[in-house]
């Protein structure tokens, strides 16, 4: 079956060799651009995915600079009140601005989810790069350590973290990245462990390489494609994770606006017909981990040259 | 019995349809041996994914027909098309660990052939089963019916694959590359073994190959393909003695024979004198008593068995033998990627086998040593592009920074005959002989006196073969350097080697000069290497 592929596809690449002609290394920086604008084209919903990406990324940075009121101000005379047009989303027992709260809550979200998963990617990619590389007792111990983290109930396992050192959103952070440490380490190790003897590999050391470059600059390269899909879904998981222990009020304290404080304060108004204050951050938590979520087979077919043709 | 008039095969792709199959016709009586040549990207393997129906997403066939016995291949529903296969027409594929399924016993998976097409009942399949394993000739097959594919080696697989291809008692078997990645020896076995089946229930056969001599030696018609088209056909010996068509002659030429100079590989147009390489009297590399004991589960394994040759300055050493026999290991011990358990290898004259692999990546003597790999797409990374490949070890022991080393790059491009353009591309961009040329501009860029070569050509098609082998040719004369050839089939190792040494079973057979080797082979071991090659008929020298 993969004889057909490789063999369309090499008819393939030889039409474009003769329809490109020469490519001189000037371009091919463009051509990393223009590989960018095809998988963008080519899926329409990765370009939904990273438009939206876009607009959260906006909202954290200038959020507070743009909302209609402070995030925080109270105000007694308009409690309670539903969606209108002077507060699109309502306000909450305090009079606060629940559109003002959930614009300004992103940035915490995020640099809650994005820093987790940065430092369980580093740190996981680190283990598993070695591990794999390396195999015998280096495998075998870290395995069962890792074997060991995900024997706990992940979410008991962070809401202990945090208990133990403290409300912090610094200690939400290192919750969140070690409960993810064992999904990269292992798919590291694995991506890793299949190219160790490849003959790329062995060319490497030929070419004089040390084992430190050969991971880094020639194998660990090569596991990014599957990585990215990883990250993308770990960091909608993060912002969950960071708002379930907020919500469980391990975490985040109020009044700062987060969304998963915001959706356990308003649960208690939803009996009493006021639906709007948990809808509205529940929602917005929704649609970042529903974009999160869609970004990964981007993600994953930028960073693989084998993509582009 | 099979006819196809017109056949077009089209797969969509990212640039667009891409035409595998462009319109063609043959036909295939009953009881006819027909072999379709080509080489990859001809469309040869398309055209009998297309007869069986099993095309990928995105392929389809746009245009013609194919009738099997009356019935139209092209618009049968899905449902007949699998009482075809299997039952009417069985497919031997290419790789027989990948056709196997890994963790179901051989045994059961030829039963679930026999009762998918009610050939068997539960109470019988079993026997039915040992009976179809006995018929290609494995030995104890009732114990062999409990075996895992794993279990097996790559000529046992095959024989499994045919075996199940064949259960059925199938009219006609189409046989994709059977023997590709199998010993020259096993080749010759499983080839006489669909032979002997296919005469004696008198089935057609399809054989698929990229080799012409095989071809020849099996079919009672080729058919030539290129580029999705039928350039020639007719039965062998015309064929081989009067190619009518330029590529047909191209094909013929490039076969490697028993005789004929590496030259005589190349299309007539394209030969150029081919200067004598000097050897030297003195000793290159001096291997003494050398050995790799592997710790097996039971007990030690003798990989290499304290063998010991001398490679002279200048001089080609060719070392044959089947997977297995120790050569690899042997390669990898001379480039030091592997340490010996015992033995020295001495590179003039100091030992470079005490000191360890681990750290010979940093030894002065590392650029001196190079390797050009047997699979030039696993041994090229995916994510650099043929200039980063060749420039790396330019960086790394060449010390070369900046404009010298897009210099050298380009230099080394040139010289290995790899178009500059294209130098920016990834190897997935890169046809198999340009990838080749990649991982031989990387073997030289570090100015090495002794270049291992592991079975470079295994993976190219024998056109791109008589390319590269005629370029190593050219590069030894123009660099000076030594070559250590690993290969399986003495007629490739003849064309560019002085000496040559058989190894079996971990241990040296025999060695001495190509010439006497070929011609008055002295152990039984050699005799069978060189008449398990596939013979092409004679041409007379026009």
């Amino acid at each position: 079956m993969n004889k057909i592929v490789s063999s369309a596809s090499d008819a393939a690449s030889v039409q474009v060799a003769t329809a490109n002609g020469p490519v001189t290394p000037a371009k091919s920086k463009s051509g990393a651009f223009a590989h960018l604008i095809y998988v963008l084209r080519e899926n329409p919903v990765t370009g939904i995915a990273f438009a939206m990406f876009g607009i959260l990324i906006f909202a954290a940075i200038f959020g507070p600079m743009i909302v209609p009121y402070d995030p925080l101000a109270t105000d007694a005379s308009s409690v309670l009140q539903p969606p209108s047009f002077a507060h699109w989303f309502g306000t909450d027992n305090l009079g606060r601005d629940v559109f003002s709260r959930v614009v300004v809550a992103t940035r915490l979200d995020l640099v809650i989810s994005v820093a987790a998963v940065a430092l369980s990617f580093v740190i996981g990619s680190f283990l598993g790069a070695v591990a794999g590389y390396r195999g015998g007792w280096t495998d075998i111990t870290l395995n069962r350590v890792l074997d060991t983290i995900m024997a706990f109930p992940l979410f008991v396992l962070a809401m202990g973290v945090v208990a133990a050192l403290g409300n912090s959103v610094a200690n939400i952070i290192y919750a969140t990245a070690i409960i993810n440490i064992p999904f990269y380490a292992r798919l590291v190790r694995a991506e890793v462990n299949i190219r160790r003897n490849a003959g790329f590999t062995l060319a490497a050391k030929l070419s004089g390489n040390s084992d430190a470059r050969i991971l880094a600059f020639h194998i660990f390269p090569n596991a990014l494609p599957p990585m990215m899909v990883q990250v993308s879904l770990n960091l909608g998981w993060a912002i969950l994770n960071a708002a379930g222990l907020s919500f469980i009020g391990l975490g985040v304290r109020p009044p700062t606006p987060e969304w998963g404080i915001m959706v356990a304060e308003g649960a208690n108004f939803i009996v009493s017909g006021e639906w709007w204050l948990a809808l509205f951050p529940g929602l917005s938590l929704m649609i970042a981990v529903l974009t999160f979520n869609l970004m990964g087979d981007g993600l994953r077919d930028i960073v693989d040259p084998r993509r582009r043709t | 019995m099979l006819s196809i008039k017109g056949l077009s095969v089209a797969f969509r792709t990212r640039n667009g349809e891409v035409n595998a199959v462009k319109g063609i016709d043959f036909e295939l009586a009953k009881g006819e041996r027909l072999g379709i040549v080509g080489e990859s990207g001809s469309g040869k393997s398309v055209t009998s994914y297309a007869l069986m129906r099993i095309l990928d997403a995105g392929g389809q066939i746009k245009a013609g027909d194919a009738i099997y016995s009356g019935i139209d291949l092209r618009n049968a529903s899905e449902r007949d098309m699998r009482d075809i296969r299997g039952r009417e027409i069985s497919m031997i594929f290419q790789n027989p660990r990948a056709a196997l399924n890994p963790i179901r016993k051989v045994g059961h998976q030829i039963e679930d052939v026999l009762r998918r097409h009610s050939r068997a009942t539960r109470h019988n399949a079993k026997a039915k089963a040992i009976e179809a394993l006995e018929a290609v000739k494995i030995r104890d097959a009732a114990a062999r019916y409990e075996a895992y594919p794993f279990e097996l080696s790559g000529g046992m697989c095959q024989r499994v694959v045919i075996a199940l291809a064949l259960a059925c008692d199938p009219k006609l078997i189409i046989a994709d590359e059977p023997t590709t990645g199998l010993d020259i020896t096993t080749q010759k076995a499983v080839m006489d073994l669909v032979d002997d089946l296919v005469r004696a229930r008198g089935m057609s056969s399809i054989l698929i190959t990229h080799d012409l001599g095989l071809a020849s030696q099996y079919c009672d018609r080729i058919v030539v393909m290129k580029d999705g088209l039928i350039v020639e056909a007719g039965d062998p010996v015309t064929l081989f003695t009067d190619p009518q068509h330029a590529y047909t002659r191209k094909l013929v030429n490039a076969t490697p024979r028993r005789t004929g100079s590496i030259r005589a590989l190349l299309p007539e147009s394209e030969r150029t004198e081919l200067a004598p390489h000097v050897v030297g009297q003195k000793p290159l590399i001096d291997v003494v008593n050398l050995a790799k004991t592997y710790q097996g589960k039971s007990g030690p394994v003798h990989a290499v068995k304290k063998i010991s040759f001398t490679i002279h300055e200048g001089e080609s050493v060719g070392l044959v033998g089947e997977s297995g026999c120790g050569k690899s290991t042997t390669s990898s011990m001379l480039v030091r990627l592997l340490d010996a358990t015992s033995g020295s290898i001495f590179y003039r004259g100091e030992d470079i086998a005490s000191l360890p692999a681990a750290s010979f990546a940093r030894h002065p003597l590392r650029s001196k040593i190079q390797m050009v790999f047997q699979d030039a797409t696993d041994s090229l990374n995916p994510r650099f592009t043929a200039r980063q490949a060749i420039a790396d070890p330019l960086y790394r022991l060449m010390g070369m920074r900046g404009d010298t080393v897009i210099k050298r790059t380009e230099e080394l491009a040139e010289m290995t005959g790899f178009p500059a353009h294209l130098l920016d591309r990834f190897p997935h961009q890169l046809s198999g002989g340009q990838k080749a040329r990649v991982g031989i501009a990387r073997a030289l860029a570090t100015e090495p006196d002794f270049l291992i070569l592991d079975e470079p050509t295994a993976a190219l098609d024998v056109s791109i073969q008589a390319l590269v082998l005629n370029l190593l040719a050219d590069l030894r004369v123009r660099l000076g350097i030594s070559y250590l050839f690993v290969s399986h089939d003495l007629n490739v190792v003849r064309l560019l080697c002085d000496h040559v040494i058989v190894m079996q079973n971990g241990a040296i057979v025999e060695s001495g000069p190509v010439a006497t080797v070929m011609e008055t082979p002295q152990h039984a071991y050699t005799r069978e290497l060189l008449s398990a090659a596939p013979q092409a008929p004679e041409r007379e020298i026009a």
